[in-house]
């Protein structure tokens, strides 16, 4: 079921690439994986905490290579995250002018890629698949990209690429930490060594840090964010949906796989580092974010503001911040596609995002309107959306993090701090709603068109997942807390 | 099935909620059918549960990480909040009837409707809500569908504007509100109310914790009950339809505030000093909302003055440490704020929304039953026996007398205040000349808003009699008082009205004319205005283009350069272009691990 689930994009780009119609193939595709993650979903062990559904084939006995797939409760919600906004980047991409087939392949491998490092548990295989999911990112934003494509194009391509060195560099040295009796690939053995003290703590700190920062650049920590904005505004709406949606969850997936279970005496050595950084994310990012006039930007900052608080729930290094950041990882993916891709359409329609020349477009656009608010409220934070429910969970198990009555510590005062975010990130959303969406319509945006009927069900897709773990979270929490419980028991 | 009661209360709103959101947007008069069907069921269930005095109700899980984290879903089902859901559903049953008659022709009214089904979910949630993080869940829903109906004219400048200032500001308190739940659930291991009470005798031992925790609470209701400094957001959220006005921003939402300070009366009351800082920003709100309310011009903002200033009695109440004086007033002042608001509704219809007063005059022989209605509201206002507010004001003042010499002779003088205003008001818009040609062509409203009207004016009238009121809340203890204080306050009250009737009787225009400071509204807006220009004009541009041009420029420029650097080596071996350019960089990838690991 799982290999189903990574190759049927695949083979669908590839079948796309030699010639099937391409829309129907790649909807074809990603519909059917949506609906396979979803039985993975039904048929999900819960009590279980190790991998289910592993197969493996062996590469190299001599090397311990081996592809290896399965699920845990983590990389299970990660693939329904791929899934649900791959189906909603393929039916927002509607006809493609130039190289149709060349596009939805892209989208295709993107998402393959993604749900690849996700399900793998192999080190080789984790890093691989991002790898193939990375480089249709650079195609489509120089290919396909708006405004200043080619230079935004270079500089993602150069910034992520210098993170993934870095980053492989972490891995190698991970690899290579363990005593070469038990060095392995597998992550789950690698595992069993990391909780029998064979990585030792001077490692770790080398490892850890070269993992935050390889990582942290693919995440846009602060202050290897400025690749973000420039990227997603020229990007196009189904790429920026599926890079800030899922591909870029892969650093903190990665982060939450391997540098919190594996290195812990690591992540405690950097973590006054780690919470500096994200405050940086929060509210840095946060004022720049509020300075924005244009909505493709807005929206670039704030999906790098937001990767604070998952930040946030990482360092916080308990389960509950662990499992908030993994609800939020999910529940921003959703949410951030559904702005970029609502700002796709608003594109092609009025030819501007800068605020100042829209307005009112809820009269106009009342669909769109609606859409548009579920969205940005959900990025704000209100209950009965996902995002809330991620981000109470991060604040409180960050504030609890070295808690001592009468007294406030880095978590929290770090906690407070991105308490007032919430605050920066109302001010920025409801600004833009207010300029874009509510006021006098002016006259030349009167014949604008509503969303057609079709983009509904997309919508409703993203919207009703939102919904649907907002208003019962504890569905989520079931899935993902017993895994991180056994990883952060493993740790003492 | 009687566990499941309470539920349907509050799920009932939500059902017609979504029901309209998603099926029947189109059809508006099937739309707000099901939303008043949807408030009646949840008011005939909350009368049933307070008549049985039904006490559980079934308990569902939220959030649940054994061990470290439980948040439950449970109803709280005790007098205050059995009394509390009545009231709640049975204002919000009055209005959504009387919004049939405002709304009647709005393009936008299933919108409307499906917003009012939803707020009144919110409002029963805080209402029933037993732990802080499900209080701070249904706070943050008012809070929104508040907005939403601010803003239903969405299209109008103003109302938008107002929509996202009312948020914006409410959020601010909210940020205390949340780090005060944080601090209290570090402290205790718990969040649910009944759970946290019994630990707080270990807390005493921290008084300068539990102070701060009191206080950062408090922020909450700062926001939602709109108390100096956060008050900014309640005059404007008058863009809304008036139907809204009396049911979020005069009888429910902004009550919310005070009714969360009784529910959590138990922190509170432990510091002394959080109590006394919540009187005083009670009675400044009071006293300041009062002085702007002399000098307005709009109908509605005059109320929403008044409800200010009233909000600012409930919460000097608290911090003299008394929730039943607050309740008590909470409860009287619904009904005949609630009757204000819908009587200067129908004002506004019947003149084609116009809300200057001085556009008014000689209404009350045009529109009688509005006209009498009115009248019986104010004097509830003002505090005239034997009207409702006359009891549950007065209880405050004789606590104040009690309690804090002060503070008594502060609210004596809003008393007065809010005679004067209040009069000043009346003589306006009902006596004299008509002042404009709509005014004079003026007409009565239809029995659909009018009924609703005389319900709330006969609650406004017999709310406050002991008789009545005892069945719902346990009213303030009679305190042995000498007569000094009914008899000052109705000195007080002669006087506000007499000065009212002498300055305004005949008058075509404004007398006082040099009170730039409490028209200007003490300049507010003005400061806050200026602080958001210069954080935004400033702070904000300054981190843009530090990221712009420091850390995108400099940093990443120099490995940018390094990068046009391995462009040129690119271009040597013939593939300048982009794909290409990926292509050696994936082969490069797997040529550097191939090296680095298998060798």
């Amino acid at each position: 079921m799982v290999l189903f689930i990574i190759f049927c994009p695949i083979i669908a780009a590839i079948l796309i690439m030699v010639g099937m119609p391409a829309r129907k193939t790649a909807l074809a595709a990603s519909v059917l994986t949506f609906l396979a993650a979803g039985f993975l979903l039904a048929s999900f062990g819960h009590g279980q905490s190790g991998f289910q559904h592993v197969t493996s084939f062996t590469i190299s006995r001599e090397w311990r290579l081996s592809f290896t797939t399965g699920i845990d409760g983590l990389s299970l919600i990660m693939v329904l995250l791929a899934t649900i906004v791959t189906v909603a980047a393929v039916w927002f991409a509607g006809a493609i002018e130039r190289y149709e087939n060349a596009f939805y392949a892209c989208l295709l491998f993107i998402s393959g890629g993604a749900i690849g490092a996700f399900a793998s548990i192999d080190l080789f295989f984790f890093y691989a698949f991002h790898e193939l999911a990375l480089i249709p990112t650079f195609l489509l934003i120089g290919i396909w990209g708006s405004g200043n494509r080619a230079a935004a194009a270079w500089k993602i391509t150069i910034y992520l690429a210098i993170g993934s060195f870095i980053l492989l560099l972490g891995l190698i040295l991970l690899y290579q930490s363990v005593p070469a009796a038990s060095r392995s690939f597998d992550i789950r053995a690698l595992q069993t060594a990391a909780s029998a003290g064979q990585i030792t703590a001077d490692a770790q700190r080398h490892i850890y840090l070269l993992l935050l920062i390889g990582f942290g650049i693919l995440v846009s920590l602060f202050p290897f964010h400025t690749w973000a904005p420039e990227a997603y505004a020229s990007a196009p709406a189904p790429a920026a949906m599926l890079h800030a949606g899922v591909l870029k969850k892969f650093g903190l997936y990665g982060l939450l796989r391997l540098a919190v279970p594996l290195l812990p005496e690591g992540a405690r050595h950097w973590t006054n580092l780690l919470v500096i950084l994200l405050l940086g994310n929060i509210i840095y990012v946060g004022l720049v974010t509020i300075a924005q006039k244009r909505l493709d930007w807005m929206l670039g900052y704030s999906s790098v503001m937001h990767m604070g608080y998952i930040f946030l729930g990482i360092a916080s290094a308990g389960i509950l911040g662990v499992t908030g950041a993994a609800v939020l990882m999910f529940a921003h993916g959703l949410s951030i596609a559904l702005l970029f891709a609502l700002a796709g359409e608003l594109r092609q329609r009025t030819g501007t995002l800068v605020f100042d020349e829209l307005g009112g477009l809820a009269k106009v656009m009342p669909f769109a309107g609606l859409a548009f608010g579920f969205g940005a409220f959900a990025a704000v934070g209100l209950p009965g959306l996902a995002n809330f429910a991620g981000e109470i969970m991060i604040f409180f198990g960050a504030f609890k993090n070295g808690w001592v009555m009468d007294s406030f510590h880095i978590f929290q005062i770090a906690t407070v701090l991105a308490l007032w975010g919430v605050v920066i990130s109302t001010v920025y959303m409801l600004r833009a709603y207010r300029k874009m969406f509510m006021g006098t319509v002016s006259e030349r945006w009167k014949q604008l068109l509503d969303l057609r009927l079709a983009l509904r069900v997309p919508v409703a897709l993203l919207v009703g997942a939102l919904l649907c773990y907002g208003f019962f979270p504890q569905s989520f929490v079931r899935v993902v807390a017993p895994r991180f419980r056994t990883y952060l028991s493993a740790n003492r | 099935m009687n566990s499941l009661l309470p539920w349907i209360v509050l799920l009932a709103p939500l059902v017609s909620a979504a029901v309209i959101t998603l099926f029947t947007r189109r059809w508006k008069m099937l739309s707000s059918s099901i939303s008043i069907a949807a408030v009646l069921v949840s008011f005939i269930c909350s009368c049933f549960i307070f008549a049985h005095g039904t006490q559980g109700a079934a308990e569902f899980m939220w959030i649940s990480i054994s061990g470290v984290f439980q948040v439950p879903l449970g109803l709280t089902l005790d007098q205050l909040s059995r009394t509390m859901a009545v009231l709640v559903s049975g204002v919000g049953a009055a209005i959504h009837i009387y919004s049939l008659g405002y709304m009647r022709d709005d393009e936008g009214k299933a919108r409307y409707f499906a917003a009012l089904s939803l707020f009144m979910f919110a409002m029963l949630g805080i209402v029933l809500a037993n732990n802080f993080v499900m209080l701070f869940i249904f706070w943050e829903l008012v809070g929104f569908t508040s907005y939403v109906l601010i803003g239903h004219w969405f299209y109008r400048d103003a109302a938008a504007d107002a929509a996202n200032k009312a948020f914006i500001t409410t959020r601010i308190g909210d940020f205390g509100f949340m780090i005060g739940i944080l601090m209290l659930w570090m402290a205790t291991g718990s969040v649910v109310f009944t759970e946290v009470a019994p630990q707080m005798s270990t807390l005493t031992g921290h008084p300068m914790f539990l102070t701060v925790v009191a206080l950062l609470i408090f922020c909450g209701a700062i926001g939602k009950s709109a108390q100096f400094p956060l008050h900014v957001w309640l005059p404007d959220a008058m863009e809304g339809p008036t139907p809204i006005s009396a049911l979020i921003h005069a009888a429910t939402m902004v009550a919310a505030g005070v009714y969360m300070l009784a529910r959590v009366a138990f922190i509170i009351q432990g510091s002394q000093t959080a109590l006394l800082v919540i009187a005083w920003i009670g009675t400044i709100t009071a006293v300041m909302a009062a002085l702007i309310a002399t000098q307005q011009n709009d109908i509605k903002r005059i109320l929403a003055y008044s409800t200010l200033s009233q909000l600012g009695y409930m919460v000097m109440a608290v911090g003299l440490a008394s929730n039943d004086a607050a309740m008590f007033h909470l409860f009287t002042h619904a009904f005949f704020k609630a009757l204000l608001f819908l009587a200067a509704g129908s004002v506004i219809v019947m003149l084609h929304h116009e809300q200057n007063i001085w556009q008014m005059g000689g209404l009350s022989r045009k529109l009688p039953i509005t006209f009498i209605t009115f009248v019986v509201g104010a004097l509830a206002l003002i505090g005239c026996p034997p009207f409702s507010g006359f009891f549950s004001k007065d209880a405050i003042l004789a606590l104040a007398y009690e309690r804090n010499t002060p503070i008594f002779a502060v609210a004596l003088f809003t008393a007065f205040l809010t005679a004067f205003y209040v009069i000043r008001m009346l003589v306006i818009v009902f006596f004299g000349r008509p002042r404009s040609d709509i005014a004079r062509n003026s007409r009565e409203s239809p029995p659909v808003m009018t009924v609703p009207l005389i319900a709330l004016a006969l609650l406004a009238t017999f709310g406050g009699f002991s008789f009545f009121a005892r069945k719902f809340l346990a009213l303030p203890v009679e305190r042995e008082v000498a007569i000094v204080v009914p008899a000052l306050a109705i000195v007080a009250l002669i006087a506000g009205t007499g000065l009212a009737i002498a300055l305004y009787g005949n008058r075509a225009t404004e007398p006082l004319k040099d009170l730039e400071l409490v028209r200007h509204k003490f300049y507010f807006d003005e400061f806050y205005n200026w602080l958001i220009y210069w954080t935004q004009e400033l702070l904000a541009p300054v981190s843009a283009f530090v990221d712009r041009w420091i850390i995108d420029a400099c940093a990443v420029g120099g490995s940018s350069r390094g990068t046009w650097g391995i462009g040129a080596l690119l271009r040597l071996v013939q593939v300048g272009n982009l794909q290409g350019y990926v292509f050696v960089f994936g082969l490069g990838v797997v040529a550097v691990i191939y090296f680095a690991v298998f060798r």
